[in-house]
């Protein structure tokens, strides 16, 4: 593979002393109160509280209780780049990501048209080169359009930067199609990431089968359209000896699939979005478009499933599946309303506030899931150690906040948390050795 | 005041709803079917799908109530030219109706509508998932029948899955004291109807232990799906008729009927049929649902008692 996996505009190579913070990086087994010096965009020193010299440096006081974290990894994005810039574009849709601490992101090519070309995919990694405020990499189509028909150039896309291919969105149905893809896979390397939904079983549903369908009388999405996708798949990289990356988890039934497909050694991988672990179809009840997703919320038990593979490590990490959408598309009858919710924002404010807070997982782990999308994708992890890049996030995680009070800088504002209390706020994210996001009412009294 | 589901009723709420239908029902037996009660307001009947009955039923009611209907449906007009819901709302919401009527395919369009006007909203179907108009009808037609459903077993049979009419009927029928049971083809009973407060029965054999058996529509347009083998099956299977109806049972249907699928046609013209019973009161319980929420609305004073003398 030739061409840089990652691509964010150039800026410049921030030096920053973190005075005073409480640093914390499983992988670096860093817990405790430090002075982390960057220079020139690399951690150039880590030493005790007030110990470290930051002549010439932005000098941010951590007062001993904010926390820096190695930057969030979100192997799972939509920035609508190219043709569908009403929603996102890769300006405002890595702004989120800042916002919500991600040091990196992995784009979607379900865009229009599709990302399934070495031409296409040149113009948006230039794209980003020039637009992204933190690094972007990308996973074009696996089928042309993402129709289901004809393998796209994976080599060429390949030696053009392509971290590995999908067609999110959409799951390659064919099981033949799939089969041909894994195979392909020895020549091309890259990840296969794989929607998985058996789109006979789906119909036109709308939301997950069960007692809240019932009542409101929607069309229902049952587990099963996820989870024999996933065994089928895993199936055929098993078979193959391919390397398949499951994405967005949504039922029991996918997790105990993936548990079986890892036990037998099949080289499978999976992630599972914030709104999966958090939310169920009871908040479907209202009809919020905003809850409209793909997969769909699913019932209790399916997302303390998913709880516990993310805790077993089953589920490898967390990504987001941000998908925006403009206003007008959303404020539809939900039947009418696209499917997908916005979450790079409130990514870790939510799982923090929901999942740590109350005991469920520790902050350590959370922040291990959070960054392990890269590994998965071949791509080093960020870490909190000397002469590593500067991938960082500085969090309060005493401050609270409602979600979408003061806004977003998502273009979209389709928040399946919007309203909700937040724990934990973003307050300054480095990421690839540049300032990528500054909290406006902190940088007013840090600098 | 709104009525958008089922759900937002108890039973006293019901029971105040019937009870105003009850006066009405005078009204309807007079030479001159009108009363003033509602003179000068504006009800704005906005119907995205075809629909005869209800539609007519809500005009009929709002005009022997004295109020000014405007009809809006779907079929030419600015919908078809592309224009949302909220658009549509707040254009028609320049006019300052004060009841909004809402028939549409989607779920949660009434509620939506609510959110976009002062009017108030009466959810007249909103895609599979309500109809309480329809509901509070049929408790309506069977307290003028038996006097109260309280124990009453009533069973809701056909195209369940498919059906706003069962829906809300589930839980009015709960709310007033019967006992449910849903009865159809498996592929026809939702997964999880239960938690809605009723029993699940897949075949007929405990049919006679009803007293109410209230059949639905079987929809031809669904048969695309093939949710059955065939209506002939369906009828072999599920049709009521006059071996499966005994003399003490009574039978309702939302309408329109399919003589010869979900009812023979000799049992809709039977003396147990209430069918023609729930057209008229339709009128009745309309003309209460408008009289409660208009009473109740946000920007009016409130509304004298409706004046029979």
């Amino acid at each position: 593979m030739g061409a840089a996996p990652l691509l964010s505009r150039s800026s410049p190579r921030a030096d920053i002393l973190f005075r005073d913070v409480h640093v914390l990086d499983p992988r670096s087994g860093l817990d405790g109160r430090h002075d982390v010096l960057v220079r020139a965009g690399e951690i150039a020193e880590i030493g005790a509280p007030g110990t470290l010299d930051g002549q010439g440096a932005e000098s941010l006081d951590g007062q001993g209780r904010h926390h820096l974290l190695p930057a969030f990894f979100d192997c799972h994005v939509h920035l609508r780049t190219p043709g569908q810039e009403h929603k996102e574009d890769l300006e405002t849709g890595t702004r989120a990501a800042a916002a919500g601490g991600f040091g990196a992101v992995i784009a979607m090519p379900n865009t229009d048209p599709v990302i399934d070309s070495a031409a296409l995919l040149g113009s948006v990694r230039e794209a980003a080169a020039r637009e992204a405020r933190v690094p972007v990499g990308f996973l074009p189509a696996i089928t042309v359009g993402s129709a289901g028909i004809q393998l796209t150039e994976m080599a060429e896309m390949r030696d053009g930067g392509a971290l590995g291919f999908t067609d999110d969105g959409r799951p390659v149905s064919d099981a033949g199609m799939m089969r041909r893809a894994l195979s392909y896979q020895r020549l091309c390397g890259g990840v296969l990431a794989l929607h998985e939904e058996d789109v006979t079983l789906a119909g036109d549903g709308v939301m997950h089968e069960g007692a809240v369908s019932a009542a409101l009388g929607l069309a229902g999405i049952p587990s099963v359209s996820e989870s024999v996708m996933v065994a089928r798949d895993a199936a055929l990289a098993a078979y193959e000896g391919g390397r398949v990356h499951f994405q967005h988890l949504s039922v029991r039934e996918s997790v105990e699939a993936v548990a079986a497909a890892k036990a037998q050694g099949v080289a499978v991988s999976a992630e599972v979005t914030p709104h999966h672990l958090l939310l169920t179809d009871e908040q479907v009840r209202g009809l919020d478009s905003s809850t409209k997703v793909n997969p769909p919320l699913a019932a209790e038990e399916d997302r303390t499933a998913l709880v516990d593979g993310l805790r077993s490590g089953v589920i490898d990490c967390v990504a987001t599946d941000h998908a925006p959408h403009a206003r007008e598309e959303k404020e539809v009858p939900f039947e009418q309303a696209p499917m997908g919710t916005t979450g790079l924002e409130t990514a870790f404010a939510a799982l923090y506030t929901e999942l740590v807070l109350t005991g469920v997982i520790g902050l350590g782990l959370l922040v291990e899931r959070m960054t392990a999308g890269a590994a998965l994708f071949e791509l080093p992890v960020h870490r909190v150690a000397v002469g590593q890049p500067a991938n960082l996030t500085l969090v309060d995680l005493d401050a609270q906040w409602t979600a979408g009070e003061h806004g977003w800088e998502s273009r979209a504002a389709n928040s399946a948390f919007a309203g909700r209390r937040m724990h934990s706020r973003v307050l300054y994210t480095v990421a690839a050795g540049g300032v990528a996001y500054r909290e406006r009412n902190f940088s007013l009294v840090a600098v | 005041m709104n009525l958008l589901s089922m759900g937002d009723l108890d039973r006293e709420a019901i029971e105040r709803i019937t009870d105003h239908a009850a006066r009405f029902a005078e009204v309807s037996d007079r030479e001159i079917k009108k009363v003033p009660t509602l003179r000068g307001r504006m009800v704005l009947n906005l119907f995205y799908e075809a629909s005869t009955r209800t539609r007519g039923s809500f005009e009929l009611a709002a005009k022997r109530l004295s109020a000014d209907v405007v009809n809006f449906s779907a079929d030419g007009s600015s919908v078809s030219k592309g224009e949302s819901l909220k658009d549509t709302v707040l254009t028609l919401g320049a006019h300052k109706p004060d009841a909004i009527v809402v028939r549409a395919p989607w779920a949660g369009a009434a509620e939506l509508v609510s959110r976009w006007t002062d009017a108030a909203v009466i959810n007249a179907g909103d895609g599979k998932h309500e109809h309480p108009t329809q509901a509070l009808l049929d408790v309506y037609t069977l307290k003028q029948r038996v006097g109260k459903l309280d124990g009453l077993s009533i069973w809701i049979v056909g195209d369940v899955a498919h059906s706003r009419v069962a829906r809300s009927n589930i839980v009015a029928f709960g709310r007033m004291g019967a006992h449910v049971t849903v009865c159809g083809p498996p592929t026809l009973i939702p997964r999880g109807i239960e938690t809605l407060g009723c029993d699940v029965r897949y075949t007929l054999d405990e049919l006679p232990g009803a007293d109410v058996v209230y059949a639905l529509r079987m929809q031809h347009e669904r048969m695309a799906q093939a949710p059955v083998p065939s209506l002939r099956e369906y009828a072999a299977c599920y049709q009521i008729n006059e071996r499966r109806l005994s003399a003490r049972q009574m039978l309702m249907h939302p309408g329109p009927v399919n003589r010869g699928v979900e009812l023979s046609g000799g049992i809709v013209d039977s003396p147990q049929a209430l069918i023609t019973a729930q057209v008229q009161a339709g009128v009745v319980v309309r003309m209460a649902v408008l009289y409660t929420v208009l009473s109740g609305a946000r920007t009016q004073a409130p509304l004298p008692e409706p004046q029979l003398a």
